[in-house]
């Protein structure tokens, strides 16, 4: 389902921006412009790996105002699933990709009067756009990057040049210095709002200061990437489909699905938007909830489960799909 | 005559001090004293040393609510004469604000849209205002026809008070303008309105 408007494109061009890290940039086959976005909107590519689809959400870092083509940037995961090390083997300039509308789970909200973004390694990619977007529109913001190493931390050194030291500040693992969130949470003008993106340690500590220091939920926004983690082989009867499937180690339920030809929706692949929420019709086991969109209650009464990234231990499970 | 379950009607969940905040701004008007009062009975006066109280006496001055908010030695006790040097001094306070900073509105319905106009201006997230409706339950009304805004409605339908035409109050809120919107009611028949009922005391 998932809106089905995917389109295909051509990989324009691929640059190694550090050992880690490449940059892709995608056009249409068909030479349309792509669909504007907004700043901290994500795309989901589907890559065909030796006939496994794989489908992976990355955050649009192109300036949102430049419809010529997307530009993602890709972290190699080495031991996960392997789309990024797909991403970065297999991918070439001239290859063709599918990528989905871009979809926005982490807008900035334009009725703050200043924007606050922490970032950590590769989650810098969604403030790449936003700070376009707050540069264009004169907003004021500010960015608290931390980086491993220099040498590993991806445009840093661009972003300096581009916005200046007083709103970008950099902070490096190596040199031993590191984001000072209190310091920064505690004295910000009423109107305000924090953004932060990074691994899930990092987002915990940095909403946990803010809330210490008074601020009040609604100014705080996060973005995490949840892979959908690994687990024992589980089996699931897709009630509506009238299919029996078996969900693989380095699977999820909403793979499997696909991988049975079962068109089920989605939007973010990482437990967040919310859209592959999917009734329970029954379940012998026990559900592991991964993702963070259904409230504690709901993750408790077992009659939902969000496909992208939950997991179940038991006989059988069986879902309204 | 009243048109209700419109989603907009605002819902006030009453005042909650909040115990992470560094600082607690209360904006409160005639009875709305009392919600202060009574958190202060249920949680004690700790809070009171980071709070500054704007106060706005209107219709409620003969019971001198100021008096018993002057006794609780706020940080910072202010009394305005009227609506507009509040919302004068409202401006200069959130100016002034740091994102601690928690806001706290008590009072009539009218008053506290005009207070939450001015805090949104601000970049305020109004889930994060604390409002607590106390005293007279009139409304303040736009016509939707001339736009004029008529302050302390207890009826419906109503006259409006800049173009004349007979109003019916709805539910519809906007909180933008801080005001319930009022539709003509006879508009098709002029002159058939029905008399005014008396619906907010």
């Amino acid at each position: 389902m998932s809106l089905n408007t995917d389109m295909p494109v051509r990989v324009a061009d691929v640059t190694e921006v550090t050992d880690l890290v490449k940059r892709f940039r995608f056009e249409r086959i068909d030479g349309h412009p792509m669909p504007f976005f907004s700043g901290g909107a994500h795309v989901v590519v589907s890559m065909n790996d030796n006939g496994l689809l794989r489908r992976n959400p990355y955050s649009l870092m192109s300036n949102p105002d430049d419809n010529s083509g997307y530009e993602i940037s890709v972290l190699r995961v080495p031991n996960s699933r392997g789309g990024s090390v797909f991403m970065h083997e297999q991918v070439r300039p001239g290859d063709q990709l599918t990528v989905s509308q871009p979809v926005n789970l982490f807008a900035p909200d334009h009725r703050g009067r200043k924007h606050i973004l922490i970032a950590g390694g590769i989650g810098i990619t969604p403030f790449i756009a936003m700070m376009e977007q707050f540069s264009r529109d004169n907003v004021a913001f500010e960015l608290h990057y931390a980086i491993r190493s220099r040498s590993h931390g991806a445009y840093w050194q661009q972003l300096l040049d581009r916005y200046g030291p007083r709103r970008i500040k950099v902070y490096v693992d190596e040199e031993k210095t590191t984001i000072p969130v209190a310091e920064i949470t505690d004295n910000q003008p009423l109107g305000t709002h924090l953004y932060v993106c990074g691994p899930a340690g990092m987002i915990d500590g940095v909403l946990m200061t803010a809330l210490k220091a008074g601020w009040p939920k609604e100014n705080l926004h996060s973005e995490r990437f949840l892979a959908p983690p690994a687990g024992l082989p589980f089996q699931v009867f897709l009630k509506k489909s009238n299919i029996h499937m078996t969900v693989g180690e380095h699977q999820s339920i909403l793979e499997a699905a696909e991988a049975h030809g079962c068109d089920a929706p989605y939007m973010c692949r990482g437990g967040a938007c919310g859209q592959c929420e999917t009734e329970v019709s029954s379940c012998d086991g026990t559900l592991e909830h991964n993702d963070i969109y259904l409230s504690d209650e709901e993750k408790t009464s077992g009659r939902k489960v969000m496909i992208c990234v939950s997991r179940f231990k038991g006989q059988q499970l069986v879902l309204q799909l | 005559m009243l048109v209700q379950g419109i989603k907009s009607r605002p819902e006030y969940k009453g005042l909650d001090i909040d115990p992470h905040a560094k600082r607690h701004l209360f904006v409160l008007e005639g009875e709305g004293a009392a919600a202060l009062t009574d958190q202060v009975e249920a949680r004690g006066k700790d809070f009171l040393a980071k709070s500054e109280i704007l106060y706005l006496a209107a219709g409620a001055a003969p019971k001198a609510y100021d008096v018993a908010l002057a006794a609780l030695s706020p940080d910072v006790f202010w009394q305005a004469p009227t609506l507009q040097p509040m919302l004068f001094r409202l401006r200069a306070c959130l100016d002034q604000a740091r994102m601690g900073t928690r806001l706290y509105i008590a009072g009539t319905e009218g008053f506290i849209g005009q207070i939450m106009q001015v805090a949104l201006e601000f970049g305020i997230d109004f889930n994060s205002i604390h409002t607590e409706h106390r005293g007279s339950t009139a409304r303040r009304v736009q016509c939707v026809h001339c736009k004029g805004i008529t302050d302390n409605v207890t009826t419906s339908p109503f006259a409006c008070s800049h173009c004349g035409l007979s109003l019916l109050v709805r539910d519809h809120y906007s909180r933008r303008l801080g005001a319930f919107q009022g539709v003509n009611i006879d508009a098709e028949e002029p002159g058939t309105a029905p008399q005014p009922e008396e619906m907010f005391p």
